[in-house]
């Protein structure tokens, strides 16, 4: 462990986080896990179902908390900072969050990448930022004649780039992505795996992917779990080629999950 | 073979089916008799003066209900001013807040308040807001009403909240929203439609009460002098004309009668095309 650990940890972090237990009411889904989360670089979360990676995505902007009898242990920093000392809105504008389904809001395409500026209280030129925001997340050609149209109207590609637009809005350090393109066609994943390459010099994204070929094209560091707990966690190319643990090598070779 | 066994079998499924239709075309006729009765009796009695004049004294005839159709939106108009703010934000809490012991509570509250026989909660409101000023009054009937729109509104806002995705509250909760912002920002919005369909329909609901306006609001044959006066009402209007003995009355109350299904089925279908509109959830 300490060794594959080292790869990330030559990088400056924008996340540390150290023995992280996590519990739905009495059943312990995530178990002292450790991870560095690089800045501006991706980080994959892989591991077959049910293994606990979208749960301990969600610790890392406290979504987990909207749900009731969770109980979270361990120590998250960001930049330094605990984030369970912080308050829960400057985190989450802090860690953007992109979900499995689009879930784009029932208002126009505009309204969407506002939402985010407007609660936080925003007073500047909104017209300018919800543009850079669908530029960044390269939605801007498609839909600049339509920005009054509501957002049902896009595709679903499109959709799940709106919800990047709109999470880009309040510019985030962090993007957490909890398989962003599970209910994408081929075509549409490589236009988000396309985004995400081109989002990295700004942010900083770690995502949850059942797909191993998608973290092995998309992302830097790769981090496979099992039951809870962290198994191995290393540059993407040498946890694929040579991984350390044979439980990792089962699960990439497709010998079970 | 079982062949009798079979046809017995066949026969039965045959006569359930049967009366399971003869009922459904029971259902409907009684509907439609009751319209098309109303509409042959109060149609015929209906002139623009219906809307426009007072009640014409005892013996002569014509006249209208005008102050009584006024009166029976003045008295709506309190209902929901009283009664809808409580019903949404009730029902806000129990889909937004509740899943304890309290809101299951409050839930099976507002179902027998729902329960309660009208003419009781009219003893109710005659005891708190007509005793104590010793006389009838327009805002005694609100009181009334306003009580029976809440139960009515706390349901049905709480089912079209619970009918919003949870992936919106999320949404809007990982862009920084507190809980009370993503309610109002995006749950509410997004249930709109369904929940104003919803206070349409209560209002409908108790637009065709009697009972307990017979000692709150009371009636009135003139304008009513103000909010804390008499009213008449449509409802009591029907009442009172069926059951005297003038043969002009009983016309007047059978185009009360249609005046008021207008109102309601006006209200329902207002209903139905705001709904229609906004298929958001």
């Amino acid at each position: 462990m300490e060794k594959t650990k080292t790869h990330a940890s030559q990088h400056p972090l924008r996340l540390k986080i150290s023995n992280l237990n996590f519990f739905y009411g009495p059943k312990q889904a995530v178990f002292g896990l450790s991870l560095d989360i690089p800045i501006n670089r991706i980080t994959a979360l892989i591991g077959p179902s049910g293994c606990g990676k979208s749960t301990f995505l969600r610790t890392l902007n406290r979504m987990n908390e909207t749900i009731r009898h969770t109980r979270v242990e361990g120590e998250v920093l960001l930049d330094g900072q605990d984030i369970h000392a912080m308050d829960v809105v400057g985190l989450r504008r802090r860690v953007g969050m992109v979900f499995q389904r689009p879930n784009p809001f029932p208002k126009s395409i505009y309204d969407n990448v506002a939402y985010g500026l407007r609660i936080n209280g925003f007073s500047g030129r909104l017209d300018d930022l919800v543009e850079h925001s669908l530029r960044r997340a390269a939605l801007w050609e498609e839909v600049k004649d339509y920005l009054k149209k509501s957002a049902f109207a896009l595709s679903g590609g499109q959709q799940q780039r709106l919800c990047i637009a709109r999470a880009l809005a309040v510019d985030p350090e962090v993007l957490l992505l909890d398989e962003p393109c599970s209910a994408l066609d081929p075509v549409t994943t490589a236009k988000i795996e396309e985004l995400m390459f081109q989002l990295k010099d700004s942010c900083t994204m770690a995502i949850v992917t059942h797909n191993m070929q998608q973290a092995a094209r998309a992302s830097d560091f790769t981090a496979f779990m099992l039951d809870g707990k962290l198994i191995e966690h290393s540059e993407t190319p040498k946890l694929f080629t040579t991984p350390s643990d044979p439980r990792t090598e089962a699960y990439i070779t497709g010998r079970f999950g | 073979m079982s062949s009798p066994r079979l046809m017995w079998r066949k026969s039965l499924n045959h006569v359930m089916l049967s009366l399971t239709g003869v009922a459904a075309f029971g259902v409907v006729s009684i509907l439609f008799l009751i319209l098309g009765y109303l509409m042959w009796n109060g149609g015929a009695s209906l002139s623009w003066s219906f809307f426009t004049q007072l009640p014409k004294p005892v013996g002569e005839v014509g006249g209208g209900m005008a102050n009584a159709i006024v009166g029976s939106l003045k008295l709506l108009l309190l209902a929901a001013v009283m009664g809808l703010p409580v019903g949404l934000l009730a029902g806000v809490y129990l889909a937004e807040f509740g899943g304890n012991t309290f809101s299951f509570i409050i839930r099976y509250t507002a179902d027998l308040l729902n329960g309660v026989p009208s003419i009781v909660i009219g003893i109710f409101a005659y005891s708190i807001a007509v005793l104590p000023v010793k006389h009838f009054s327009t805002l005694a009937g609100g009181v009334a009403l306003g009580i029976m729109v809440i139960p009515i509104t706390v349901r049905s806002t709480e089912e079209f909240l619970r009918a919003v995705p949870g992936s919106l509250r999320e949404a809007a909760m990982a862009l920084g929203a507190s809980k009370w912002k993503t309610i109002a920002t995006v749950v509410l919005p997004a249930a709109s439609g369904g929940i104003l369909t919803g206070m349409l329909l209560a209002l409908a609901r108790v637009a065709g009460e009697t009972a307990p306006l017979l000692f709150t609001a009371f009636s009135n044959r003139f304008w009513s002098q103000g909010w804390g006066q008499p009213i008449a009402s449509l409802p009591v209007m029907i009442y009172t004309y069926a059951i005297a003995p003038y043969d002009d009355w009983h016309r007047q109350a059978w185009a009360a009668g249609l005046v008021l299904l207008g109102l309601v089925l006006l209200s329902n279908l207002g209903a139905r095309y705001i709904l229609a509109r906004t298929k958001v959830v």
